[in-house]
């Protein structure tokens, strides 16, 4: 007995899927231009990892949580923009105050911590703290330029990792890609002011892992035809080898799809920002290898004749490539 | 697709080993006591975030450890050149430096030689050209200039460090909480973790404040009005009371006895008032010290002093309580009493007990998690985790049938292969761990669907299953391995660059790379093996 699965891509079915390129390009630079300018002029909502300032997770220790209440309370403090955002379960707040500056006597870290206290202090018996974090000036500058260097790296070694691996047109396409990848996930958090915190940037780096992932596993397929078709044009040759990948493509992006599509609906607040960046992000990253890192691989031009290079780890036999 | 059978059998046994070590986790105290001794029963340790506590970042104060060495530097200044009978004015401290001026210049240089047996080398004299960590030097303006040196600040900030690291542990231990971590992070900071406590407010309480206690002469004279009016004699200060900002004491500034010299110290109850007090116990030497001084000066008050270090900006020197000396304390015990609380005599006896702070701490950055939360976090994890599993498998059966289940199989001893090494490792679940194990199942069925989809591509090319299923797993590896090996430098960067949670995402980011190298090419591959074996004919129907 055996049970096959259901293989629902047509394989028969050819696209082309450079003929709507300049159209697709057009779509993409517009995402791009909004994404940058809601970047640049909006900006991104930091969280307080890299902004400073405290955030408290309170709930109601009984019934539900009457944040016009709690708003007042808190308003007559005196400690700058308070924002009160109320979360799914009707029970439970998220509370930020933001960074304080030094007054006084008081230095900056130290006027963050009185801040918490008197935010403590006004909750009261009938709520409690849930989560509490308290980020100083200093430690929000070192957290962000971590989280800047963090992904600056992560960019610098993938691409010489994809030229030493292939050669440098492939490694400056990919990385093109996942410029694009980062920046349009930016945008996302910009636009819809997401916090943006350090689980983010962890997010961020994940995606740029999966997104070159998605690009190497097709520039592998185009180095594959390279040595296989020897004559074909670059862009016919490029088109073939994203139709022969493109049922895998469709088959993982929709298994890690519904894996972290799982964090996002059941993984609580605390990493809700973190699933969101994942899944806007394997979408983007499909997305950008077809749209921009083949076609950009098309336009380097690659290397013709693979045929003598020792670079291969596959004992891919001559004979095979025959057949 | 033959194995041998010493592969077979190796494969069988890394998944037998990684389910035992596994297998820890998923039970609980009580099961795990009837878990025999000989196998390993590490559990995975839990981050902050899950299980609940108080992680504080504290900073030393360095321009206070300097002032506190400067103010020290000054008294051995003057120690020595009265010993050395050289006449100075003028001695006093700069931003970085004790300046003193002789009466006589001629002396400058035999000044220069006594005050320079002051310097120690750095690195107690085992290091080579380490240096002193003072320098002593003349001005142009003629005076003579004692400075520390860049070596031997540093030295003093690694002492105060692990100093202070030494007194916030005791402090801590004090709670009777589990386990918590202290370390040094940079030069200036430390890092306190705490699991399972999260009331901060106690914590920053106990550690905040560096509770230098010292026993101190009040002036027998001058009252605090009559020294406002005129002037405060060299060498003696006004502190305030604890109780009453309005009661002032003036103070000789040298401490009787210092706080470094108790033995102990206890909270306790007042026999007569009932009041909550602390008793104390001097070691020997202050013993003898105070009883030779109170002996002198029975009739006179004196004055209990604590020093808190830097709280809210400003310099908090109290006097706890200024009794009248009775007659001669010899025992080397007594009490301080001074109006406190339950709660506050329990903290100061326990600060006491732990030795004064070098320095004062500040916290910089603070994040703390309630019981309650963490275990609604474990919750959403485990629910976020089945589910993300179960549809994955549910489509990669729709996608593959069987061979959907092999990888659905894979992919759960993938799974088991992390938590084993993790436990192994002792390395920290965080939730974004868990975040980073449901993404694994997501990306290690990309190498099963690699390879699948290989065979169905070698099958519609005209290949016979057999040799189509060969050569899907030889041409999906370099794939694999690539891609992989991309997203492995995304995991390695965060593990290098990242903190707490990050980290403990980057780990079972990197983790799952690995244990989904390992999985398609052994257990898928064994497992398609051993179904090809099973069905007793070389013409296999295909499988996809």
């Amino acid at each position: 007995m055996l049970f096959k699965g259901v293989d629902f891509w047509p394989h028969k079915k050819h696209f082309d899927l450079f003929a709507a390129r300049k159209l697709c390009i057009t779509v993409t630079s517009i995402l791009l231009f909004i994404a940058v300018a809601s970047v640049f002029t909006k900006g991104l909502n930091f969280g307080i990892d890299f902004k400073g300032g405290s955030l408290l997770e309170v709930q109601a220790k009984s019934g539900t949580l009457d944040i016009s209440d709690l708003r007042s309370r808190l308003s007559t403090l005196n400690l700058g923009d308070i924002q009160i955002q109320s979360l799914d379960n009707p029970r439970d707040a998220l509370i930020r105050v933001e960074q304080q500056t030094a007054s006084g006597d008081l230095s900056a870290e130290q006027a963050q911590q009185a801040a918490a206290n008197k935010v403590r202090d006004a909750l009261g018996d009938t709520i409690d703290i849930r989560r509490v974090e308290v980020v100083g000036p200093g430690v929000s500058g070192e957290l962000r330029n971590a989280g800047i260097v963090a992904v600056c790296f992560a960019i610098i070694g993938i691409l010489f990792y994809v030229w030493f691996r292939f050669e440098w047109q492939f490694g400056v396409a990919a990385i093109v890609a996942l410029v694009h990848d980062i920046m349009l996930t930016l945008g996302a958090f910009s636009l819809f002011g997401m916090d943006f915190g350090l689980n983010e940037v962890a997010a961020l780096l994940t995606l740029a892992g999966y997104s070159i992932n998605d690009t190497v596993v097709i520039f592998d397929r185009v180095r594959e035809n390279l040595r296989r078709y020897k004559k074909m044009p670059l862009a016919q040759l490029v088109n073939l080898s994203l139709n022969e990948t493109l049922s895998r493509t469709i088959v993982t992006s929709l298994s890690t799809f519904l894996a972290v599509s799982a964090i996002f609906f059941f993984g609580g607040e605390v990493i809700h920002g973190f699933a969101f960046a994942m899944l806007f992000g394997i979408v983007v990253g499909v997305w950008s290898t077809i749209i921009i890192a083949t076609p950009l691989l098309v336009w380097l031009g690659v290397k013709r004749d693979w045929s003598e290079t020792g670079s291969s780890v596959r004992k891919q036999p001559t004979a095979a490539a025959k057949a | 697709m033959h194995f041998a059978s010493w592969k077979k059998i190796s494969i069988l046994l890394i998944c037998l080993v990684g389910l035992l070590v596994a297998l820890p986790n998923f039970l609980s105290k009580e099961q795990l006591a009837y878990w025999p001794d000989f196998l390993p029963k590490r559990q995975l340790n839990l981050g902050l975030d899950l299980r609940g506590g108080a992680h504080l970042l504290l900073q030393m104060d360095e321009k206070e450890l300097r002032k506190d060495w400067l103010d020290s530097l000054r008294g051995d200044v003057r120690k020595t050149l009265r010993d050395a009978k050289i006449g100075y004015t003028g001695l006093g401290a700069t931003g970085d430096a004790v300046r003193v001026k002789l009466v006589e210049p001629a002396q400058t240089d035999a000044a220069l030689t006594a005050l320079r047996r002051l310097a120690q080398p750095v690195g107690g004299g085992m290091v080579a050209g380490a240096g002193n960590d003072i320098e002593v030097g003349t001005t142009p303006d003629g005076f003579l200039r004692i400075a520390p040196t860049e070596a031997g600040l540093v030295q003093r900030s690694t002492h105060a460090a692990a100093a202070a690291i030494e007194v916030v542990r005791r402090r801590i231990d004090a709670l009777g909480t589990t386990e918590p971590t202290i370390v040094r992070q940079g030069t200036d900071r430390i890092l306190v973790q705490v699991p399972g406590f999260d009331d901060t407010g106690r914590l920053k309480e106990l550690i905040g404040q560096t509770a230098r206690l010292s026993f101190h002469e009040v002036h027998p004279q001058m009252s605090v009005e009559e020294a406002r009016a005129t002037r405060v004699p060299a060498g003696y200060v006004i502190y305030p009371d604890q109780d009453n900002p309005n009661i002032e004491y003036l103070i000789q500034e040298s401490p009787v006895v210092y706080g470094e010299d108790l033995t102990d110290a206890q909270p306790g109850f007042d026999s007569r008032t009932n009041e909550p007090i602390i008793t104390f116990r001097f070691n020997q030497k202050a013993a003898r010290q105070f009883g030779e001084y109170s002996s002198r000066n029975v009739g006179r008050p004196f004055a209990i002093v604590l020093d808190n270090g830097v709280i809210d900006g400003k310099r908090d020197v109290k006097v706890l309580s200024a009794p009248v000396i009775r007659e001669p304390i010899l025992g080397g015990t007594g009490q301080i009493s001074g109006s406190f609380t339950v709660e506050s005599a329990n903290n100061l006896a326990i600060q006491l007990r732990s030795g004064a702070l070098p320095t004062t701490l500040t916290v910089i950055e603070e994040r703390t998690v309630g019981p309650s939360l963490g275990a609604d976090s474990i919750q959403s994890g485990i629910v976020s985790a089945i589910v993300g599993t179960a549809a994955v498998a549910a489509f990669m059966t729709f996608a593959y049938g069987l061979f959907g289940l092999f990888a659905i199989v894979a992919v759960a001893i993938n799974l088991m292969l992390i938590l084993a090494t993790m436990s192994f490792l002792g390395s920290t679940l965080t939730l974004p761990g868990i975040a980073g194990l449901v993404l694994t199942v997501g990306m290690a069925v990309d190498s099963n669907v690699l390879i699948y989809e290989r065979i169905r591509e070698e099958m519609r090319n005209g290949k016979q299953p057999i040799s189509a299923i060969d050569s899907g797993f030889e041409r999906a590896l370099g794939t694999i391995v690539d891609s992989n090996l991309t997203t492995m430098i995304a995991g390695l960067v965060m593990f290098w660059l990242g903190s707490g949670p990050v980290r403990g995402f980057a780990v079972t980011l990197c983790l799952g790379i690995i244990a989904t190298m390992f999985t398609a090419f052994t257990v898928t591959r064994l497992m398609v093996s051993l179904w090809i074996a099973s069905q007793k004919t070389r013409k296999i129907p295909a499988p996809l």
